[in-house]
């Protein structure tokens, strides 16, 4: 197998600065909205005191619940020892810190006093699991640079397994932190459970992986690079287990309360009839994110090779739809459920106490929330053009040993 | 926020803290004179006194003696603390609401006022990222609106769903209870009330117009009439199962 060579994406073409025009002006419009938020205040969103995260921590959390994910295809190579996974570790390390910092910029920008990010910065509250993961992602995002450093720096690549260790141990804990943020609240009976922390990491697996696999895809296609279908048909099926995975915690999660008759309320609101959140679960999450993209790759050993990019994208789109409602019957839907004040009582007050909390996502929280989406497009355009990130060529003969030696035995 | 730090001026600053010493030594005495008709057993505390630790504040309502159509401890918070609502019920901040709760079973009801219960173990302090939430040493559960940055994590955490985000911009606040838009905020317990002796609004008001279900103390007193009250009467928690030991405390829940 010859070595593999890594190099820029031209990024001079009409299409390119085309492409990254238009993510800018997401870009521009999420600043806006933000502005306009702050501006008002939070009441011209959806988001209200029963609803206090809405739509901007749905897609927040589902970038950086990827980012750790995306950062797998790396470790896949570096850690476990997959060859045909190394040369992937540079994108996938890119993609990893650019997911991230586009998630980390809506978090930011929604808060009630974004202008306090410093405050955020220098007061640390160390029994909270808030001011774990701010450590736990500006720790995330100097280990990857590093990680990455190692990778492209080839004196240096000896010590990319030890780094790849530490960047897999650390994005272990970077998910378990983001899935315990949720985990960790007792009062919340959609939340309150230990299997948070695991669901969420299986759910970096899955979301991850389909971003990497669509990028890659995108970018290879754009600056016409040929990707095998070897390794798409691999990748394909790794998706496919991770689906399963994240299938198999999403049940074990609503098996464990619906078990205690205590949650038996808010499982019937979620699973039976909480309208749009049951819709989005079963609908989206569980058919179009779940079963579907199983059946997808699962059967695509006799598609042929012309077929495959096609089946594997759709594949990963239909993740990433599922993934999202995912995040979004977790986040809203688990608020939209009321507290539990008076255990086995009726209540009700002008603060809605006892009532399904009503939420309808605003204009400029899509926007803030689609600008972050744009903010990761674009360091991943600007990074491959400026650095080598992508190699020449992910053909079959060019990444796969048993491939040559099968095409040389006969 | 926007101003600009003066130059320090050492000589000046040692003057000036030695001045506001002198006035504190001066003024403590008159605070601590008017604590003398306060209500409750311990006195008021001087102005750069801490908090003590030897405190719990606390609050017991004898819900027998809380009406269903009484709402006079809300109106006297709103008013105490200038929370003008803007006719947005699903944002404008509530402090402490009225609760109509009945049993499906047997139809027995009870309306009751939910305010911040100032927990010992206040989840909030624990989630909050800053240190923004916190626990003063007398069991006030307080938000330094300096270092809040309006996350609301407190507002996930909180079981009771006592806090409110402050989702518009603040017209005419009280000095005495300063809010801040893009933070979170709930029950004071009225500390600055509390701190000059007396009891918080809530309590006067339903003294005065309302039941008189309210009565506010200091818990770790054993000599005070709320530690005499739930010392010799059965009292409740709201959701005591979460093991948070609330200072606010029910009667007849």
């Amino acid at each position: 197998m010859k070595p593999i060579i890594y190099s820029e994406i031209e990024g001079r073409s009409a299409r390119f600065y085309g492409f990254a025009a238009i993510l800018g002006v997401f870009v521009l419009s999420a600043l806006a909205s933000a502005y306009y938020m702050e501006h008002n205040g939070h009441f011209v969103t959806g988001m209200s005191n029963q609803i206090v995260w809405g739509m901007p921590h749905v897609f927040a959390i589902f970038l950086i619940v990827a980012a750790s994910g995306a950062l797998n295809v790396a470790s896949i190579g570096t850690v476990f020892g997959k060859t045909m996974y190394k040369p992937l570790g540079r994108l996938s390390s890119l993609l990893a810190i650019a997911l991230l910092v586009g998630g980390l910029a809506v978090l930011v920008l929604d808060l009630g006093r974004p202008d306090r990010l410093i405050v955020a910065m220098t007061n640390y509250n160390f029994k909270s699991i808030f001011a774990w993961n701010i450590f736990l992602y500006v720790g995330f995002i100097a280990i990857v640079v590093v990680y990455l450093w190692l990778q492209m720096e080839r004196r240096m690549n000896r010590h990319v397994p030890a780094a790849g260790m530490v960047a897999f141990l650390w994005r272990l804990v970077l998910t378990t932190g983001t899935g315990s943020i949720f985990g960790f609240l007792v009062a919340r009976e959609a939340y309150d459970s230990a299997i948070m922390a695991p669901l969420f990491i299986a759910m970096s697996f899955s979301f991850g992986l389909a971003v990497y696999i669509l990028v890659l895809l995108a970018a290879c296609r754009g600056s016409g690079r040929e990707v095998g279908d070897v390794l798409l048909r691999r990748m394909g099926r790794l998706l496919g287990v991770f689906v399963a995975l994240v299938l198999y915690f999403t049940a074990m999660q609503h098996l464990t309360n619906l078990y205690a008759a205590e949650h038996a309320g808010v499982e019937r609101f979620i699973l039976l009839d909480g309208g749009i959140y049951t819709l989005l679960f079963w609908a989206v999450q569980v058919v179009v994110g779940g079963l579907l993209p199983m059946a997808l790759v699962f059967r695509s050993a006799s598609t042929g090779s012309d077929k495959i990019v096609r089946t594997v994208t759709l594949a990963s789109v239909l993740v990433i739809i599922g993934g999202f409602a995912q995040v979004y019957v977790i986040v809203i839907g688990g608020q939209a459920w009321p507290l539990t004040l008076f255990p086995g009582m009726e209540v009700s007050s002008s603060f809605y106490d006892g009532a399904i909390a009503a939420y309808t996502p605003s204009l400029p929280e899509i926007g803030l929330g689609l600008g972050g989406v744009a903010l990761t497009g674009l360091l991943i355009l600007f990074g491959m053009k400026l650095l080598r990130f992508l190699p020449t060529t992910l053909a079959n003969a060019a990444i796969d040993p048993h491939h040559v030696a099968a095409v040389e035995k006969t | 926020m926007n101003m600009k730090t003066p130059d320090f001026d050492p000589v000046r600053r040692k003057f000036l803290s030695s001045v506001a010493a002198a006035a504190g030594v001066m003024l403590a005495p008159g605070v601590m004179l008017y604590g003398v008709t306060r209500p409750s057993s311990a006195a008021a505390r001087a102005a750069g006194v801490e908090a003590s630790g030897d405190v719990r504040w606390g609050m017991l309502i004898d819900l027998d003696r809380c009406e269903s159509d009484c709402n006079e401890c809300v109106s006297a918070c709103s008013r105490e603390n200038g929370l003008q609502g803007h006719g947005r019920q699903a944002t404008d901040a509530q402090w402490i609401r009225k609760v109509e709760t009945s049993s499906p079973h047997t139809g027995a009801s009870r309306s009751l006022p939910v305010m911040c219960q100032h927990c010992a173990e206040p989840p909030c302090v624990d989630v909050c990222p800053t240190g923004a939430s916190f626990k003063r040493a007398d069991g006030i559960v307080l938000v330094d609106k300096h270092i809040c940055i309006g996350c609301r994590f407190c507002m996930m955490a909180c079981p009771y769903k006592a806090r409110s985000f402050v989702h518009e911009t603040l017209e005419d606040q009280k000095p005495y209870a300063p809010r801040g838009k893009g933070t979170v905020e709930s029950c004071t317990l009225c500390v600055h009330r509390v701190d000059a002796g007396r009891t918080p609004a809530c309590v006067e008001a339903c003294s005065d117009a309302g039941g008189g279900a309210m009565l506010f103390g200091d818990l770790n007193d054993p000599d005070s009439e709320i530690s005499q009250r739930v010392t010799n009467y059965a009292s409740q928690q709201i959701r005591v199962d979460l093991g948070l030991d609330p200072g606010v405390r029910y009667r007849n829940l």
